[in-house]
């Protein structure tokens, strides 16, 4: 589905063969209607989706979204107001958390202050009955993969933030589980730590392969992380797919504002043939790619940044914008530069050169990078 | 294809059990049972208990013992004598320690020291204190030779066995509690809505009747009840430095001896519901003061 | 009811122009805390001196000094027996009260439910009762119910104040443990007992602690309850005490002075033992009466 464009390396990541654990992995995971009712409104509403054994999924969301929401469902911590959640032939939704047998990771960690590391993380395996050998055997291995050993006797009030969140992540891999739940882990460390654990994250489930979904509102986390995407809005789905799919083919205007088209131009339909749709904005005439042939009234026409390339002058072509110039950021290796169009909508487009405050230039765009979608309703 | 079971029923209800633990009725509430068991069996029960022994008497009728209580002026002069013993005392402490609180809410170091200092009186009881007190008011004690070798008497004064130990006893032992109380209560209130009046003009008068007494009042109010039915509640004092027989009979006193020396059980529990209504009176009419003197604010600040 | 936090450490605004009105009121705080305070250390002093005190007679102080006292004091009212029903009351109400209490500090701090409010209000209550008013009826109840004058009656009735002060001081200790831990706890396979047990507890332990403290010394204070069920051979030491007193009339002779410093000993002793797991601020509960 997802179209193959020119030159532009952007498909999935490689997939590396997962170890066939074939007794602890589940074929799949279902959800199936399953709604959360809060007050008057629903926190989740018919969420039906199949999540495969060995999948990284990330629910990614702004807050209200409904995905910690779906996540503490998942635990057990929520019971469902509707719905049914199936590991492979077993209903699981009426189990209470500690018969489940899943993990998770907490966003502010969870570790227990009374428990040194190496208890912390065998907490788990302790409450499961499994000896103490192989629990003693399997923490060492467990505080070995997240480079922890040698901190295995302090306690979480010693550590950082970013070793406490290794620990936590030790805690809920040296489980085994068929389901590791995360809930937004990183989000309480600062930026460069918050890279450093991302690559951590993949490499464990690149080693270890066990089935996680996993919480965030960052579309770099799940874009980075995941198999698959499900974006969450007001409870419901608004498209689930793969890293690529999401980024190059977004189905909605809330998913393509939410992955990078910063720019929103709002307009009407002037005509619209299979995916083929334009667009009139004031003066203007945009031309872009839709899910599907729409119909006459309002749109929004969606561009990223680095798609819009400064041409004064010279050449004609589709989709010129007219800009005046009024914030220059420093990014870097490029300028961020914010514009006003003469119908007085603004425009985020990135510059090798800063342009001076107050110039008019004219910015353009290749239609197939643009993306037109019907408005997203208030709700 | 995973064959499933039976389709969810129809009905547009989750049932019971889900509706229940929606609103927090788990399982969990059991924990309680314990504490509830105790409050109903040694708090609920006993108090009906006395309720009903109260309204028991040998003729049959209802109201007897409460007559009795009314038209025998022995027992119903205790009200007047623990009124008159409880309320001065909570208005002398009141007078001291309110002013005294508002003053200290923002020193650091010395309110902790004064703290610590205030918390042993309040654990060694009024029972140390009695004995204490027959030392130190008595004829030959340190109060009586201080006045005596000042030449402020000529006689030695009468401090003991007489109202004026008894309300010693309870100022001393009620005072700390108040005033820690108070002190907490006016830490609470945060000094910038005095600043900001003042910067707005108003005089350090206005600035604590409009400002900082009704932020106080709801503390001052709870806490004076408090401290009233601490006072109220006065025995042993009664006892050991007071005139248990004559002018300083309260209704502690009055009850524990129809129990135990008369052993009227009935008049016993008639004077303790008495003096649980007279309690509830007072606090009734304190709280109706402060909704009627401060009636802007509905709900304090506390710290 | 914890002491608030004020941002400022100088006094309100006091008015800028009255400069002598910042020392006035300084001046009154220190004369009242200090007569206060002399008061105090008079009626305590009293009592101590006299105890060590050889003769004490008309005099400012006494002509000599002795330890004396307290051992025939510990004789004279046999002591050994009186120490030993006290700390068996005291240990006995402390173990009950927490096993009732923890539990339902813990829903209460946790939950919230239908009739939450009336439930709480039904547990403080006795707080903000008189004792006598509840402990007459109370102690006419254990007699007829023949527990009057036995160390169960004692113990029974000084667990009614103990309750709703545990409730009430562990309350706040309940709600510093993170409940994201309780989530994680379950989530890793914990049965709720465990959750308790081996997450809740141990984070409470502090809190147990300085909760521990407060209500044996609050038992060794109770007069009033235990006087109205105390028999002969039941008596705590404050008890003990007061119809030593009673019975002296005037001034106490000094071997029941000498019972009182013992008294007053153990009190200080748990005050200060206290002090090192609560902070004081904390504490206002009221002592016996």
């Amino acid at each position: 589905m997802a179209d193959q464009l020119e030159g532009s390396a952007r498909t999935d990541p490689p997939v590396a063969d997962k170890p066939d654990d074939g007794d602890r992995q589940f074929r799949e995971l279902r959800l199936d209607g399953v709604t959360r009712a809060f007050g008057a409104t629903d926190a989740l509403h018919d969420l039906s989706i199949t999540i495969r054994g060995g999948e990284f999924v990330a629910f990614l969301g702004p807050s209200g979204s409904g995905k910690s929401t779906a996540l503490n469902c998942l635990a057990g911590l929520l019971p469902l107001t509707a719905g049914e959640i199936w590991l492979d032939d077993r209903r699981i939704d009426t189990l209470p958390p500690e018969q489940r047998g899943f993990a998770m990771v907490f966003q502010n960690y969870a570790l227990f202050p009374h428990l040194d590391v190496r208890r912390n993380v065998g907490f788990g395996l302790r409450m499961r009955k499994v000896p103490k050998q192989e629990t003693n055997r399997r923490v060492e291995e467990a505080l070995t993969l997240v480079r922890l050993s040698h901190k295995a006797d302090s306690h979480p009030a010693q550590l950082s933030g970013g070793e406490q969140q290794r620990v936590a992540i030790a805690r809920a891999i040296v489980c085994e589980p068929p389901l590791v739940l995360m809930d937004e882990p990183l989000s309480n460390l600062d930026a460069k730590l918050r890279l450093e654990m991302r690559t951590e994250i993949r490499r464990l489930h690149q080693d270890l392969g066990l089935t996680t979904i996993y919480v965030t509102h960052d579309q770099h986390e799940a874009l980075s992380l995941a198999d698959r995407i499900v974006i969450l809005r007001n409870g419901v789905v608004e498209q689930a797919g793969t890293p690529s799919e999401v980024y190059i083919e977004p189905e909605t205007d809330f998913v393509a504002g939410f992955l990078g088209y910063r720019n929103a131009l709002t307009g009407n339909v002037d005509e619209s043939h299979g995916r083929q749709t334009t667009v009139a904005v004031g003066d203007l005439r945009l031309v872009g790619k839709s899910p599907a042939a729409m119909p006459t009234g309002d749109a929004v026409v969606r561009i990223r940044p680095d798609d819009l390339m400064v041409c004064n002058g010279g050449g004609t072509g589709p989709n010129r914008i007219p800009l005046l110039i009024e914030v220059v950021e420093y990014g870097g290796r490029e300028f961020v530069v914010e514009g006003v169009t003469p119908a007085g909508q603004r425009l985020y487009f990135m510059a090798s050169e800063a342009p001076r405050l107050g110039d008019s230039v004219t910015v353009a765009v290749e239609p197939e990078n643009v993306r037109v979608f019907a408005p997203t309703e208030e709700t | 294809m995973v064959t499933r079971t039976a389709a969810a029923p129809p009905a547009s209800l989750p049932p019971l059990s889900k509706r229940l633990a929606e609103k927090g009725v788990t399982p969990r509430l059991l924990l309680l049972l314990p504490a509830v068991v105790f409050a109903l069996g040694l708090f609920v029960y006993p108090f009906l208990y006395g309720l009903g022994l109260s309204f028991t008497t040998e003729a049959g009728s209802l109201l007897g013992n409460y007559t009795e209580f009314f038209t025998d002026p022995y027992l119903r002069g205790t009200i007047w004598l623990t009124v008159r013993l409880a309320v001065p005392a909570v208005l002398i402490i009141l007078v001291t320690a309110m002013p005294l609180a508002l003053a200290m809410r923002g020193a650091g170091r010395g309110k902790q020291i004064i703290t610590v200092i205030l918390l042993f009186p309040i654990t060694i009881g009024t029972v140390l204190l009695s004995d204490g007190l027959l030392d130190f008011l008595g004829a030959a004690g340190w109060v009586n030779r201080f006045l005596l070798d000042t030449g402020l008497i000529d006689q030695p004064l009468q401090l003991i066995h007489n109202y004026w130990g008894v309300l010693f006893a309870i100022i001393i032992t009620d005072f700390p509690f108040v005033f820690l109380l108070l002190l907490s209560y006016a830490s609470g209130i945060d000094p910038s809505y005095e600043r900001a009046a003042a910067v707005f003009g108003a005089s350090p008068r206005q600035r604590f009747l409009r400002v900082t007494l009704p932020l106080f009042a709801p503390g001052l109010a709870i806490t004076t009840s408090l401290a009233f039915v601490l006072a109220f509640g006065t025995f042993p004092s009664a006892l050991l430095v007071g005139e248990p027989a004559g002018s300083t009979r309260t209704m502690g006193v009055a009850a524990y001896s129809e129990a135990f020396q008369q052993f009227d059980y009935p008049m016993a529990s008639t004077v303790a519901m008495l003096m649980a209504g007279v309690e509830l009176l007072v606090i009734v009419v304190i709280l109706g003061l402060r909704n009627r003197l401060v009636p802007t604010l509905s709900s304090g600040r506390k710290g | 009811m914890s002491a608030g936090t004020s941002t400022s450490t100088t006094a309100p605004y006091q008015g800028s122009g009255r400069r002598r009105r910042p020392s006035f009121t300084r001046l009154v705080t220190i004369g009242v805390l200090g007569f206060f305070l002399v008061m105090l250390a008079g009626v305590v002093g009293s009592v101590l001196i006299s105890s060590i005190a050889t003769r004490w007679l008309n005099t400012w102080l006494p002509e000599g000094y002795t330890l004396s006292w307290f051992s025939s004091a510990w004789q004279e009212f046999g002591l050994t027996q009186v120490l030993g029903v006290t700390l068996q009351v005291a240990i006995s109400v402390l173990v009950v009260t927490l096993v009732i209490a923890i539990p339902a500090a813990y829903v209460l701090a946790r939950t919230n439910f239908p009739g939450k409010r009336l439930l709480t209000v039904l547990f403080l209550l006795p707080i903000v009762v008189p004792t006598i008013t509840y402990g007459v009826p109370l102690a006419t109840l254990l007699y007829r119910l023949q527990l009057a004058q036995t160390l169960p009656g004692v113990i029974l009735i000084n667990l009614v104040p103990s309750v709703p002060f545990a409730i009430l001081i562990l309350m706040p200790f309940v709600e510093q443990v993170d409940e994201s831990l309780e989530k994680a706890a379950r989530i890793f396979g914990a049965r709720n007992w465990q959750v308790f047990a081996r997450v809740v507890l141990p984070l409470l332990a502090p809190g147990i602690i300085a909760t521990s403290i407060l209500l044996l010394v609050r038992t060794i204070a109770m007069f009033d309850l235990t006087f109205l069920v105390a028999g002969p051979t039941t008596q705590t030491l404050v008890v003990k005490l007061f119809y030593a007193v009673s019975a002296a009339g005037f001034r106490s002779p000094q071997s029941i002075d000498a019972m009182a410093v013992i008294y007053m000993a153990t009190n200080v002793l748990l005050l200060a033992v206290a002090f090192k797991f609560i902070n004081p601020a904390r504490i206002v509960g009221g002592g016996a009466h």
